[in-house]
């Protein structure tokens, strides 16, 4: 492998100070589950290695019913689908950090560095974009926030300038009967990579008969992740049916541009795009209609 | 080349320090420095859970992770798993099954099946298939594995609660 010095940043300030010193040169390191393989392979290149998993900030992993979820960029996904409050109130992220890679992969893989690796098939995007995930930003200026749809410039680039890391993603408090799912499409049922897949959050109406909100996010059929309006917008108010569904995939299918690559063709991904969204309307309308009811009960049993 | 780091972790329940290069990975620091082999360097890019270890209990890709990583972690590796005196129930059931033939997966195969059994006793196959989709094997075509980890997991149910 290529030679490089290595730093393990305690505080934000120390890495972002390396970061604004060594520009291109330096890459973060928290999971290392893609960066290694990169450094490895020569598709990256790095005079210096800012280990940031041992910044605090960066470890946070909180929920509160009134703030949200915050989950520090270093987090690992086993340590996601193990928190019971995150796989309670952020069924789609569970479904994503739960089927990346295998095991050995999730005990190290980071949430931040699925987003900031900025494939267009990465499977966390999708679900952080349905469950309206922000990124909060550090500089050695200060920070910055942005929603999590408005990171990625193409495959492999993201909107982190010179100096920037990206510390944590914060999630707000789910909408009251709220469901949301990430689902995939791959050749294989585990260590793959998606040949299409959607991310997609729906709350309900109080009598459960009608979309309140809902967002609809696609992977892998574009240069980045997708967030597509449109297909959330077409559910608002409507009756939860059929032809609602229909309408909302078929607008999803429509902003997906892939193309033909090895894992599969530009054809199935935009077929791919429709059925995985229709899908995951429905999973997480079930999930709204279940999940939703557990969590209205739970709060009237704690009195609150 | 750039300097070599000092780095102390507990490694199989002894405290050692060692030198290594940043870009040295964990699997070569255990191999080359410290002359722990029993982790396997198969593809060496996380696809194949050869060089499984535990790092801190969690499940890892010894290539996956960097040398100086590890500084002040618990590190245990295949060579860590059995008692002083002879065989893991995980290495025993191994070769009754004959789940192994040329046997370069196998010690990633027991160390990742540790990790499920400390975690989960009692697995159904379903969750021994699932948790070992990330270690391949060439021979066995798995059936004989998944046998050996139900069967292992089954004696070690019963040794804790003799009836």
């Amino acid at each position: 492998m290529q030679s490089f010095s290595y730093v393990a940043a305690r505080t934000l300030a120390e890495a972002t100070a390396i970061l604004a010193r060594e520009g291109d040169q330096a890459k973060c390191l928290s999971g290392g589950t893609d960066l290694i393989v990169f450094l490895r392979e020569g598709r990256r290149r790095a005079s210096v290695v800012v280990d940031v998993k041992g910044i605090p900030e960066l470890n946070q992993l909180s929920y509160h019913p009134q703030a949200g979820l915050t989950i520090g960029a270093a987090v690992p996904c086993h340590r996601i689908y193990s928190d019971p409050e995150v796989t309670a109130h952020y069924p789609g992220l569970i479904d994503a950090v739960a089927l990346i890679g295998g095991i050995a992969i999730q005990g190290r893989a980071t949430l931040g560095g699925n987003v900031c690796t900025a494939s267009p098939a990465g499977d966390a995007i999708p679900a952080l974009i349905a469950h309206q995930a922000v990124c909060v930003v550090a500089s050695p200026e200060g920070t910055r926030e942005l929603p999590i749809e408005q990171f990625f410039r193409g495959p492999g680039q993201t909107v982190l300038g010179t100096g920037e890391l990206l510390v944590a993603l914060k999630l707000p408090p789910p909408r009251p009967r709220m469901g949301a799912a990430y689902l995939r499409f791959t050749p294989r049922n585990e260590m793959d990579i998606a040949v299409a897949s959607a991310g997609v959050a729906v709350s309900l109406s109080a009598d459960g008969a009608r979309f309140a909100h809902a967002r609809v996010a696609l992977g892998a059929v574009a240069p980045t992740p997708l967030f597509v309006p449109q297909a959330g917008e077409a559910l608002i108010n409507q009756p939860v049916s059929e032809a609602a569904v229909e309408a909302a995939a078929r607008a999803a299918q429509a902003t997906a541009r892939p193309i033909t690559d090895v894992r599969g063709t530009a054809e199935q991904r935009r077929h791919l795009a429709y059925v995985l969204t229709k899908r995951a309307l429905w999973r997480a309308i079930e999930r709204a209609r279940t999940d939703g009811k557990e969590r209205e009960n739970g709060k009237l049993e704690r009195g609150g | 080349m750039h300097q070599k780091v000092c780095v102390t972790a507990i490694i199989n329940d002894e405290e050692v320090t060692f030198l290594c290069e940043p870009r040295q990975s964990l699997l070569e620091v255990l191999r080359d420095v410290l002359g722990l082999t029993g982790a396997k360097e198969g593809c060496n890019n996380g696809n194949c859970g050869a060089c499984a270890v535990l790092l801190n209990g969690v499940l890892v890709n010894a290539c996956l992770v960097l040398g100086v990583e590890v500084n002040g972690a618990r590190v245990t590796t295949i060579e860590g798993i059995a008692p002083k005196e002879g065989l893991h129930p995980l290495q025993r059931k191994f070769l009754e099954h004959a789940a192994l033939q040329c046997g370069v997966c196998t010690p990633g195969f027991i160390v990742a099946a540790k990790a499920l059994l400390d975690r989960n006793p009692n697995p159904t196959e379903h969750e021994v298939r699932h948790w070992l989709a990330g270690n391949l094997c060439r021979c066995t075509g798995y059936d004989k594995i998944v046998r050996a980890v139900l069967d292992a997991a089954a004696e070690m149910r019963a040794q804790r609660q003799p009836t």
